[in-house]
């Protein structure tokens, strides 16, 4: 009987194993895949990210160089610089690409006339002015070539396809070459591209002025967010009463998190500058229209950060008799202060890649001079994207992809600075 | 806390002092149509570099909303100058009238194509405007003479001379002056040419320009944003596609792609300039004549816009893509910004 029982009872035990062993096998495949997804999203996610640097990277880096010229320029003892005109110099530069190609007939000049840059005489002007000494003497300069020919240079443009369905016809071509024989042609870094304003003329655009545009706005946005955000933080964190309105409020920033940035923009013109009549397109108004879309992500961020220093600390000095002020002044504050931080930049970043609102407030617009000052108009970065990315000449593609390199490493700056922020000062308990 | 009310009380005394500086301004301001943009900013740059003046700061509003901001009154924080893909209309200038803005100064600035291409991949298309109205139109006579939604997809269905490929064409989202004038010129030209329809429009013309201004929306129409560039991208990428876009843009990507023959005349600088190509319009640009001798530079940069040195037949923005107007129309408009005479309609 008992034996019985006892087979009875290992049978089933065994079938409970097998069970649970077969089971088991089941579980460690589900296991095996489930980890073999996460493998391929992050493999997905690597893919996309790596394609997206080495298109922009491809495309951008010969941007870096700018074809240009040598030219021999006569600067005969009776020019004045003081009174010397655009069309001055125009014809001085003139002068020397017909001293270099003497043989071109009158009906072909234009065409030799279009293989230096348009705006070459503004930096020959600006050259002779900041060196009057040099009126009476032969130069040697190099200005920039034409956007045409700085294709061809680069291969954009191929010289196998039929004359008419290119923009630098054979004639021209056969001088660039004979430039190129001489060494009077040649591939420069392209400081221009860093240290001047925006242009028609790709060859002379640079993205200075955006940059310095994007910094007036930014550090308004830091000026006004940071102090109004981290006061808000404090204040719901460690002062108000937990009831029904500051349920309301807190419930109201994180919608406003969620809103639609080009809303903030809207609401910026109508009170920033139709009320408070600011001026149009400038770094100031953007600075303000991005504080509001800033304020919540720091305010929710300052919020955790504040949560998360335990209660304990402020327990024992209150009962040190500190002041409630005292308590965050001293205490809370500065040990929340990093996370604050950290959200701040996270802000300041996605402030830094916005355009949307500033469209509304004129910052969408061609600007050529550099910004003195917050009230300057004022374009930025991603805004100086837009417009090269919209602009028909060839030579702005690999501008464009250039501007984006920089705004990239300015955002992985951004980043960067604020995980080593976390790292040196978050503390655990 | 000292340092965060100290940087709040800053802060907020920034604000305060700077709400002052909309006072005065040295600096031209333009608004208007993306596609006078590249023109009036090529302007704006050499005015700048020239002249001595600070360089107008030029925003892409389109030419409604430019038009929009334009009459919203006369004093520093409204623009000066406003450019525009088409002539301003009627309501426009009642608007302004209201809001004080009653003397403006029309400039014709020139002509500008827009242009049905695709890739240079392919052979080039020749097709009239009726077959534009038929492939593109939301809804075409059918063959009892009742609307029906349109039935073609692919180029052959309309007429057999045109090839047997889908109907795909890419272009300007409907807020784009582009898309406008093409509407207007191309599809509502078209639909002129079908007489059921010009019989329409000589009893009730609202309803012909509901039929002759719908684009259809089954996907043979892709609206591809307002970026230009974008669409001569994707044409390269796909041979069979068409796209809608600006001369400008042909103009620079000449090895790319190819204009397709309207009513059998070629998009090329002499045909647009002599009005032989049927899909073409004028650009224009508006100044309010109150601000001229308050914001300084207004004379001098229309001076430089209307030089031949900028919109002469060799000029740099026929450079940039603009058709010249005839030499006896830019005398005109020239005389017209040196006397500031009154816009008339």
């Amino acid at each position: 009987m008992t034996d019985t029982a006892m087979t009875t009872e290992a049978i089933k035990q065994e079938e409970r194993q097998s069970k649970i062993r077969a089971n088991l096998k089941a579980r460690h495949a589900a296991e095996k895949r489930f980890r073999s997804y996460g493998l391929v999203a992050i493999g997905a996610a690597l893919l996309a990210l790596s394609t997206l640097f080495f298109t922009i990277i491809s495309n951008g880096a010969s941007a870096l160089f700018q074809t240009e010229v040598r030219m021999t320029i006569q600067l005969d003892s009776t020019l004045d610089p003081e009174t010397m005109r655009a069309g001055d110099y125009q014809i001085l530069i003139k002068k020397s690409l017909r001293d270099m190609f003497p043989d071109v007939a009158r009906r072909d000049r234009k065409d030799l006339y279009a293989v230096v840059s348009n705006g070459a005489w503004y930096e020959l002007l600006n050259h002779v002015q900041a060196n009057p000494d040099l009126v009476g003497q032969t130069i040697e300069i190099w200005l920039p070539a034409a956007d045409d020919v700085d294709m061809l240079m680069k291969g954009y443009i191929d010289r196998e396809l039929p004359e008419s369905d290119r923009r630098v016809n054979d004639q021209q071509i056969a001088w660039i070459d004979a430039l190129v024989a001489n060494d009077a042609i040649e591939k420069k870094f392209n400081t221009r591209l860093f240290t001047s304003g925006d242009s028609r003329e790709p060859e002379l655009a640079g993205f200075a002025g955006a940059a310095v545009g994007s910094f007036y706005t930014l550090l308004v946005t830091l000026a006004l967010s940071f102090p109004i955000g981290v006061a808000a933080a404090v204040y719901l964190e460690e002062f108000a009463p937990k009831n029904k309105w500051t349920d309301l409020i807190e419930v109201n920033i994180n919608n406003l998190a969620a809103v639609p940035s080009i809303v903030f923009g809207l609401l910026g013109l109508a009170l920033f500058l139709n009320w408070f009549g600011l001026p149009r397109s400038a770094p100031l108004v953007g600075g303000m229209v991005l504080t509001l879309m800033t304020l919540p992500t720091i305010i929710i961020a300052s919020r955790a950060s504040l949560k998360s220093v335990p209660p304990s600390i402020r327990e024992a000095a209150l009962g040190m008799g500190a002041s409630r002020l005292q308590v965050v002044g001293h205490h809370v504050l500065p040990l929340a202060l990093p996370g604050m931080l950290t959200g701040t930049i996270i802000g300041m970043a996605q402030a830094l890649g916005e355009t949307a609102p500033l469209l509304m407030i004129g910052m969408v617009a061609f600007i050529a001079d550099i910004p003195g000052g917050p009230t300057d108009p004022a374009t930025v970065m991603p805004v100086q994207i837009y417009l090269w990315a919209d602009s028909p000449e060839r030579a702005f593609v690999e501008r464009t992809s250039a501007a984006i390199m920089a705004l990239l490493a300015f955002l992985i700056a951004m980043n960067l600075s604020a995980v080593l922020l976390r790292k040196r000062f978050e503390r655990r308990w | 806390m000292r340092f965060l009310s100290k940087s709040l009380s800053v802060a907020a005394l920034g604000v305060v002092a700077f709400a002052g500086a909309a006072e005065a301004r040295d600096q031209i301001q333009i608004v208007g149509s993306s596609t006078v943009f590249p023109f009036a900013t090529a302007v704006a740059e050499t005015f700048g570099k020239t002249s001595g003046f600070k360089t107008p700061v030029i925003e892409s509003t389109g030419s409604g909303g430019g038009l929009k901001l334009f009459c919203e009154g006369v004093g520093v924080q409204h623009p000066d100058i406003t450019n525009a893909s088409r002539r301003i209309k009627s309501s426009e200038v009642e608007r302004c009238a209201k809001n004080g803005v009653t003397d403006i100064v029309e400039v014709k600035v020139g002509y500008d194509g827009i242009v049905i291409g695709n890739s240079k991949a392919s052979n080039v298309l020749e097709v009239s405007k009726e077959q534009i109205f038929l492939a593109l139109a939301k809804e075409i006579p059918g063959a009892d003479g009742k609307l029906i939604p349109n039935p073609h997809t692919k180029w052959s269905d309309i007429d057999s001379s045109l090839p047997a490929t889908k109907i795909e064409v890419l272009g300007p989202p409907p807020t784009s002056g582009t898309r406008d004038a093409f509407v207007e010129l191309a599809m509502e030209g078209g639909a002129k040419k079908i007489k059921v329809l010009a019989d329409l429009r000589k009893s009730d013309k609202k309803a012909f320009k509901a039929v002759a201004h719908s684009i259809r929306e089954d996907g043979a129409f892709v609206e591809a944003g307002e970026n230009d560039n974008l669409i001569v991208q994707k044409l390269e990428a796909n041979p069979n596609a068409f796209g809608i876009f600006g001369f400008s843009f042909l103009d620079q990507n000449s090895d790319k792609i190819q204009g397709s023959k309207v009513g059998g005349t070629e998009p090329t600088f002499e045909n647009i300039a002599d009005g032989k190509y049927g899909v073409s319009r004028s650009l224009y640009f508006y100044v309010k004549k109150a601000h001229v001798g308050v914001i300084p530079g207004i004379e001098e940069y229309l001076a430089e816009f209307t030089s031949e040195g900028a919109w002469g037949d060799d000029g740099y923005l026929a450079d940039k893509g603009l058709i010249p107007m005839p030499a006896e129309e830019r005398a005109k408009y020239k005389k017209a910004t040196e006397t500031l005479a009154n816009l008339t309609m």
